[in-house]
């Protein structure tokens, strides 16, 4: 993206829904990876049903930008047919999903980030936008709940769990900058009426997260260490092209095909 | 200027009231609060609205084929069925008769659903659901997500049956 340019209100808009709806697509599809690989039967269902709510979380947003945009593109367009460095969204949900105590450190990372930022975003002035949020708002409160829960379980659990809990923590921690990142188009969002104010619940969120690691008896890694950046210009990490590649193939091989 | 006013707004939700929801089939989708609105305009039009439970929701597009066979069943012509997101969907929107069917098709219905306010306060705490069987408080959850993205897992332990609870949202 041309950051010098200036951009208008639509197009501010239509990157504000796409990167929601990236995020959500790209790790709803690396959560759908579990399915039929969960620990137990119980998460087996847990994590595709999250992956479900996720997929259709980005569905609707990216079907409100393509009517936003008006070009005769739909949600499809925005999911299969677009490369990369077309992405915005963050590295950390492009990360391969790891063991099942990575997946639940970036699990809760993600839905706890949502919960606040949901808080505003279900206040927007357009109806449309907000009505879907609010839905998406009670869907993410059971992620929520299901990530904290097993962060606790497994922080405080066994020797081997407590030591895989810490490590994906860690591993994860340098991602974690991005969720704050803010540009033009989050400033004129928010000037809209239709955007979050990240850092006014950037404590409150921290707090939160720090809160349930230490109840879980796992360290906060250091809060000012190194944290990556540029997801939002559409640099990536080498794993986003080869989800692309699998989750795109087959429709850009038959790019007509229909389900009816 | 077709036949299409033959039809009015009490007929169509009568029409509608015979599609059944394909995951909970004892309920129908006003009893499930799906069905919105009915309108039918001055050219004869229908359009009926109806809004997603869960947004992830296989069933929807099942639903809304249901819902387009069923008004064509009845000779209406002039019709659309529009998905509508403008309000969230809540299981508050389920009717207390939808809720007693529930329970006796082996669902715990759900309860009135939560502000905000409490949720993070509450986050640690699970709530109890009565066994919809035997009506025991003793029972446990098993997992947040059950065979659909509606529904939560729980065990009974008075009469050891597990069962489902439609989760509230």
């Amino acid at each position: 993206m041309n950051t010098t340019k200036e951009l208008s209100v639509k197009e501010s808009k239509i990157a504000y829904l796409l990167r929601l709806a990236d995020d959500r697509l790209i790790l709803g599809q690396r959560m759908s990876e579990w399915c039929g690989h969960g620990p137990v039967l119980e998460e087996d269902l847990a994590l595709a049903n999250m992956a479900l709510d996720l997929i259709g979380h980005a569905s609707s947003l990216y079907a409100y930008a393509a009517e936003v945009e008006d070009e005769g593109r739909d949600e499809d367009h925005f999911a299969y047919f677009r490369d990369d460095y077309e992405f915005t969204n963050l590295q950390l949900y492009e990360l391969p999903k790891g063991d099942f105590a990575f997946t639940i450190a970036r699990q809760f990372l993600f839905s706890s980030f949502s919960y606040f930022q949901y808080q505003q975003l279900k206040e927007a002035k357009d109806e449309q936008f907000a009505g879907m949020i609010d839905k998406h708002f009670k869907e993410i409160k059971y992620h929520l709940r299901h990530s904290r829960d097993w962060v606790l379980k497994l922080g405080d659990g066994t020797e081997e769990s407590k030591k895989r809990m810490q490590e994906a923590f860690d591993e994860l921690w340098m991602y974690t900058g991005e969720l704050f990142y803010i540009d033009a188009v989050d400033e004129m969002m928010l000037a809209e009426g239709n955007g979050a104010d990240l850092l006014s619940f950037k404590d409150e969120w921290k707090k939160l997260v720090e809160d349930t690691l230490t109840e879980a008896t796992l360290s906060v890694p250091d809060w000012d260490q190194f944290m990556m950046r540029g997801s939002r210009t559409g640099m990536h990490t080498e794993h986003l092209g080869h989800m692309l590649a699998q989750m795109q193939f087959l429709r850009r091989s038959h790019p007509d095909a229909d389900w009816k | 200027m077709s036949t299409q006013t033959l039809h009015t707004e009490e007929q169509i939700w009568d029409y509608i009231r015979e599609v059944t929801d394909p995951e909970i089939p004892v309920l129908n989708i006003i009893e499930m609060g799906i069905a919105r609105s009915v309108d039918i305009d001055r050219s004869g039009k229908v359009t009926v609205k109806i809004t997603p439970t869960y947004s992830g929701c296989p069933a929807m597009n099942a639903i809304e084929k249901m819902v387009k066979e069923k008004l064509e069943e009845k000779d209406i012509e002039d019709f659309e069925v529009k998905l509508d997101f403008s309000e969230a969907w809540t299981t508050d929107w389920m009717t207390d008769e939808a809720k007693v069917k529930l329970k006796d098709y082996g669902i715990a219905p759900p309860e009135k659903s939560v502000t905000d306010d409490d949720f993070l306060k509450s986050l640690s705490g699970t709530k109890i659901v009565p066994c919809p069987f035997c009506d025991s408080f003793e029972t446990e959850l098993q997992s947040q997500f059950g065979s659909t993205a509606c529904k939560s897992q729980y065990f009974c332990n008075s009469c050891h049956q597990p069962f489902e609870h439609f989760k509230c949202i």
